[in-house]
């Protein structure tokens, strides 16, 4: 049993889907001759020809587009963002046509549109966001966002299997980073919808996502070993829908709530997910709900104002740190 | 009024003893009394529609196509049509398109109706529903989108090696969008079997031409991106018809996307509620008097002999009983249940939960 990265995780189950079922077919801007800017659809081209490793022109509206009429029709296309960056030019299709077309219609749109985001990479204000929040409000789609290399095999796995369009959010600080060693023999499935515990504990929660399930794991150890609170960590893995009984489960445990994100603090995640607790544990709390999530700028590109922007393991510790002491 | 149509459209009458000559295109007598079943079905239903708006029985605005029903119907005749056999996507002014696909005219009322047996089920307006297996996809009001779409859909057909064609429409102010280019681009690189309809209807709500682009055609803004692309008078049903047959033969063989620009005029405003205050005194009437797709038609089958006045009246007589008894049959079915309204946005979960408040 060999160790994959999150990356290679991913294209594994983009190939086993591609194998074991030939309505799937990857459209994006050079997935086909190059292998996709991170390689990710490396050697696909070779392996599944032209028909089903689609070149496009830069135009994310005809790849999301293109993709959700090929879906009506029966088939099963993964749409790649060069960079999530470039999911904006895409949003009025995905928000206007994709989103509505069962409700509207009933037509199945089974697309998966995934792409790198994320930061902590020196990308600057565009190779580098989050776009969760802009697509979050809209009733009609699904968000995946995988933390570990299992959950990169396992979600990609799903959404190609899942019945309604998914965004697939993959983050680039973790592609290389992040090792684990999957089975083989067994197939590797997440299940779209559900959460997955990080880290047990029972003084504190911590719900998160992404890249910063990783920093919130650094956190926990050192809260653990320094001032020995027992931090609990939440990997959401599916944004849209959220996961409530485990978020619950995980608030009636601690009493204690600390959401953290990477995306920036107004109109993100955390707001949804707090009044959420609010609404269905607030007579288990023991304190504030907190956030730490990046701060409301554009993400900047010289490493000082990055690494000022972004949430850091140390904001975690010292944030989680006070909230203990409430 | 209805029974009087088709002879209004000849007059003054001319002989109507000359010589028969044979019907262009490839067509029969029989098709082209089903073209003119379609063309007098889109304008009478639609005016039917405007009886009931009047009536304030329509919910919401009404689209009217005078005027473009000729390109419509035509257009979409070209196609072949059936069960899972070509597939075309139209724009709100194209009901003669849809009609041709095979809706059904109580179709179209209870949706302009919003009752609970229309095909979206109360939850999209006027003529924005489809059929995946008759052919036709309904459109959304983001001009452009369904081009991007439809190049999927031209894709699948490619993909799997079926000899089928889609076709999509645009207008003269539609192309103006990031989507339309995005699409095209796209569908002519690939090479799908896909052919766009351009409708130069000279009016995009209230924007002519000139302020939406520079060029002179349609055509000519098409052409750089390496398709091929022709400029047709749109009130020429014959001439639309030859013209998309010969496009949709084309994209069919492998020659990649066909542009047909159809140079119309919109004679209704954008809906029923637009005064049309900014089109030049009498160009509409001008346009119906001189221009009138249907009574161009008419003039045409009836002065060549391919067919009696006599049967088309017989058209218009079956059709405004079809309307009438399609009204009959939906005007008292009911809204949708109002709990509908929340199934059906996913697969899984298969609806989305009712509020606290409304537990309350």
């Amino acid at each position: 049993m060999a160790e994959v990265t999150y990356l290679e995780a991913l294209r594994q189950g983009l190939r086993e889907e591609m194998e074991h079922d030939e309505r799937v077919f990857i459209l994006g801007e050079d997935v086909g001759l190059y292998g996709g800017a991170f390689k990710v659809t490396e050697g696909f081209l070779e392996r599944f020809g032209e028909s089903r490793v689609i070149d496009t022109p830069i135009a994310e509206a005809a790849i999301v587009g293109a993709a959700a009429g090929a879906a009506h029709m029966g088939l099963r296309p993964v749409a790649e963002m060069q960079f999530i960056d470039f999911i904006s030019c895409a949003y009025d299709m995905l928000t206007n046509y994709v989103a509505t077309a069962r409700y509207r219609a009933g037509l199945p749109t089974p697309i998966v549109v995934r792409g790198p985001c994320g930061g902590y990479v020196r990308g600057g204000p565009f190779h580098s966001q989050n776009v969760e929040a802009a697509f979050f409000h809209t009733p009609g789609l699904k968000i995946v966002y995988p933390a570990t290399a299992r959950d990169a095999k396992g979600l990609i796995k799903s959404a190609v299997r899942d019945d309604d369009p998914v965004l697939y959010l993959e983050h680039k600080w973790l592609y290389r980073r992040i090792k684990e060693t999957l089975p083989e023999q067994e197939e590797v499935l997440t299940p779209i919808g559900a959460a997955r515990l990080a880290r047990e504990g029972k003084d504190l929660s911590i719900i998160t996502y992404g890249a910063t399930v990783w920093k919130s794991l650094e956190a926990a150890t050192e809260l653990a070993t320094t001032d020995g609170i027992s931090v609990e960590v939440l990997d959401l893995r599916t944004l849209l829908p959220l996961d409530d009984a485990s978020i619950m489960a995980s608030v009636r445990k601690t009493n204690k709530v600390l959401i953290v994100h990477e995306d920036t603090r107004t109109g993100g995640l955390a707001g949804e997910i707090t009044a959420r607790i609010n609404e269905q544990a607030f007579e288990w709390l023991d304190g504030p709900i907190m956030r730490v999530t990046a701060h409301d700028v554009p993400l900047p590109y010289a490493p000082t104002l990055e690494d000022f922007v972004l949430p850091q393991t140390q904001d975690i510790v010292k944030a989680a740190r006070w909230l203990a002491k409430y | 009024m209805i029974d009087n149509m088709a002879s209004r459209a000849l007059a003054p009458a001319p002989a109507s003893t000359s010589t028969a000559t044979a019907i262009p295109a490839g067509l029969t007598r029989e098709q082209l009394l089903e073209m003119y079943r379609y063309l007098r079905l889109t304008r009478s239903l639609e005016e039917r529609l405007t009886a009931l708006y009047r009536q304030g029985k329509v919910i919401g605005g009404l689209f009217r196509s005078l005027g473009q029903e000729g390109e419509s119907v035509a257009s979409a005749y070209a196609l072949e049509r059936g069960e899972h056999k070509d597939f075309l996507s139209p724009l709100i002014r194209n009901l003669g398109a849809m009609l041709v696909m095979g809706a059904r005219p109580v179709e179209i009322l209870r949706q302009y109706m919003a009752k609970a047996t229309s095909p979206s089920v109360g939850r999209e307006l006027n003529v924005h529903f489809g059929d995946l297996v008759l052919g036709f996809l309904g459109q959304i009001s983001h001009l452009g989108d369904m081009i991007p779409v439809m190049a999927g859909i031209a894709l699948s057909f490619k993909m799997r090696g079926e000899a089928r064609v889609a076709l999509v429409y645009i207008g003269d102010g539609g192309m103006s969008t990031g989507t339309f280019h995005e699409g095209l681009s796209f569908a002519a690189v690939q090479r799908v079997p896909l052919v766009v309809i351009g409708e130069y209807n000279q009016w995009a709500y209230s924007t002519p031409p000139e302020r939406q682009f520079a060029a002179q055609h349609l055509a000519d803004r098409v052409q750089a991106y390496g398709i091929h692309a022709e400029t047709v008078d749109g009130n020429d049903v014959l001439g639309v018809y030859a013209t998309t047959k010969a496009a949709v033969a084309r994209a069919r063989s492998g020659f990649g996307v066909q542009f047909v620009e159809v140079k119309t005029y919109r004679r209704k405003g954008h809906a029923e509620h637009d005064n049309q205050s900014y089109v030049p005194s009498g160009e509409i009437d001008r346009w119906a008097r001189e221009n009138d797709p249907i009574d161009r038609y008419v003039k045409r089958i009836v002065e060549r002999g391919w067919a009696p006045a006599a049967a088309l009246h017989e058209i218009d007589r079956a059709v405004a009983a079809e309307i009438e008894a399609a009204l009959v049959s939906c005007i008292d079915d009911p809204p949708p249940d109002a709990a509908s309204a929340l199934p059906g946005v996913l697969a899984h979960p298969d609806a989305a939960p009712l509020l606290w408040y409304r537990r309350l």
